[in-house]
């Protein structure tokens, strides 16, 4: 909201001299070495032959990140709503949800729903309900973020001073509309950066997925070294293409981040 | 003045913990009354004044305002909306401008059309004095322009009652007449205020009556002149020869 420090100064055509230790050393190595790096896997037969393999795995890791994403953010909000609650019950079904999910290691929830509840849930409905595969990947995903995401934001609500929501409510507001309108805008502005690192875990994490024998891009990496015993290429694609989608989501989160700062 | 009080306190008792704030008192506010309270810092006179639009719930004892018993009724939200109130801390949304604070409740309490709620807030603004600030942000301005809108948006509601919450004691000192000038104007226009301060030359200017807290219980009622020229209580006269140098 402060204009003031975000106005640059008009009509310069040079650039400042940056000083030497303010320069971005980090981005600076990373492209030298990102562009070397390219060339070489770009103009290699061995290398293209990898990443035409893993293509399809790409696909379905980013499908996976993106929705279970959404459905955990969706989760969480419902849950991080629940955590503030003065209502006993909302709040203690949502500690139970997100200790219970936070104190299991993501691995296991992926192996549970897929071969525990999965099974179950398609036995129970003689086979009318199946998630195996993609959906059981997302529910497992889901769930474990929509824990935390949860905290984030009920961090989010507890960090506004409680005279906002006494202002909303003093002006006739009920608690619902005082949270809609004056005080998850204000949260969701303060919790976009965990939020969007959350994202990028996420991202990450989809590669445990490939143990539900799920061809994303992890799991395609594997087929191709175990196929080819080329495990020098194979596995530095897997990990260029995962690196190469998180930098460009980190950008995509920074965008965000600084848009929602200015307004 | 022989009707009926606007807004009626009996007996209300309110502790936090083992400290009681508030220890039966008892206060009636008849419609177009200035009534300040003054008292010693932690003596309960912001939470009597929070307990009658029940941002806090009194323990004992009973507060009816505009007919509505504000501990039994179940439309908590229509009955806030004809008490206004205004915050020592402003309490301004910061992701709205001044226009959009004052538009927000209009819209979705009051149920007013957009254009009508917009006409409204730049009428209530043009009245605080800041009508061209319209379009900032909360963090864009002083104190002072702060308060007036967060009245502003408070009065945009046409209430019935306005409460006043040490409205002045935030600002820098030269911010304070701008805001009790928008008091005053509220006074002599015969709004209901019941306004916790100690700004003893708005108490001399414009309160009907002056109620001194202390320790949670009321030691005097009384009308301005009477305070400053003849107080009752020893307590008072003690409280006011340390605020009056």
């Amino acid at each position: 909201m402060t204009t003031e420090a975000r106005k640059v100064p008009q009509g310069r055509v040079f650039p400042v001299p940056i000083p030497w230790e303010r320069v971005p050393w980090w981005a600076v190595i990373l492209a030298i070495v990102g562009v070397t790096i390219g060339w070489s896997v770009l103009t290699s037969e061995a290398y293209l032959r990898v990443i035409r393999f893993v293509t399809v795995g790409v696909r379905l890791t980013l499908h996976v990140t993106v929705v279970s994403y959404i459905i955990a953010l969706v989760l969480g909000l419902i849950f991080g709503l629940m955590r503030v609650s003065d209502n006993p019950v909302l709040y203690a079904v949502s500690t139970l949800y997100v200790e219970v999910i936070r104190g299991i290691p993501l691995l296991v929830i992926i192996l549970y729903v897929g071969y525990v509840i999965t099974p179950r849930i398609r036995d129970a409905t003689g086979g009318q309900i199946n998630l195996q595969g993609v959906p059981a990947a997302v529910l497992a995903m889901a769930i474990c973020y929509g824990a935390f995401e949860a905290e984030v934001y009920r961090g989010g609500i507890e960090s506004i001073e409680a005279g906002q929501m006494e202002a909303a409510r003093s002006l006739g507001m009920s608690y619902i509309q005082a949270m809609r309108y004056v005080i998850l805008p204000q949260a969701i502005r303060r919790i976009l950066p965990p939020l969007g690192n959350d994202f990028i875990s996420l991202l990450k994490d989809s590669a445990l997925i490939s143990v539900i024998a799920l061809p994303d891009l992890l799991q395609m990496g594997r087929l191709y070294v175990s196929r080819t015993y080329r495990a020098f290429e194979g596995y530095n694609t897997v990990a260029l293409l995962y690196l190469v989608m998180t930098l460009c989501l980190s950008l995509v989160v920074r965008l965000v981040e600084r848009k929602a700062a200015i307004e | 003045m022989n009707r009926e009080p606007i807004i009626r306190i009996e007996n209300v008792y309110k502790s936090f913990g083992h400290v009681k704030a508030v220890a039966g008192v008892s206060l009636e506010v008849y419609p177009g009354e200035v009534v300040v309270i003054i008292g010693p810092s932690g003596g309960g006179k912001s939470t009597l004044l929070r307990c009658i639009n029940k941002l806090e719930t009194i323990d004992r004892g009973r507060i009816i305002v505009d007919g509505h018993s504000i501990g039994e009724t179940k439309q908590i939200n229509k009955v806030r909306a004809e008490i206004g109130m205004v915050f020592q801390l402003f309490n301004l949304f910061p992701h709205l401008t001044a226009l959009e604070n004052i538009v927000l409740a209009q819209r979705r309490v009051r149920h007013r059309k957009h254009k009508r709620a917009e006409e409204i807030a730049h009428q209530q603004l043009a009245k605080v004095g800041i009508a061209e600030k319209w379009n900032s942000y909360p963090s864009q301005l002083s104190g002072g322009q702060q308060q007036r809108v967060a009245i502003a948006r408070a009065l945009a509601m046409d209430p019935k009652i306005m409460l006043f919450d040490e409205p002045t004691s935030a600002l820098d000192p030269e911010m304070i007449k701008g805001v009790l000038d928008v008091m005053l104007d509220l006074a002599r226009e015969g709004m209901t205020m019941v306004v916790v301060s100690h700004e003893m030359g708005f108490v001399r200017a414009a309160a009907d009556r002056v109620a001194l807290l202390d320790e949670g219980a009321l030691v005097e009622v009384t009308t301005p002149e009477r305070l400053f020229d003849s107080p009752e209580q020893e307590r008072t006269k003690q409280f006011l020869s340390q605020i009056l140098h």
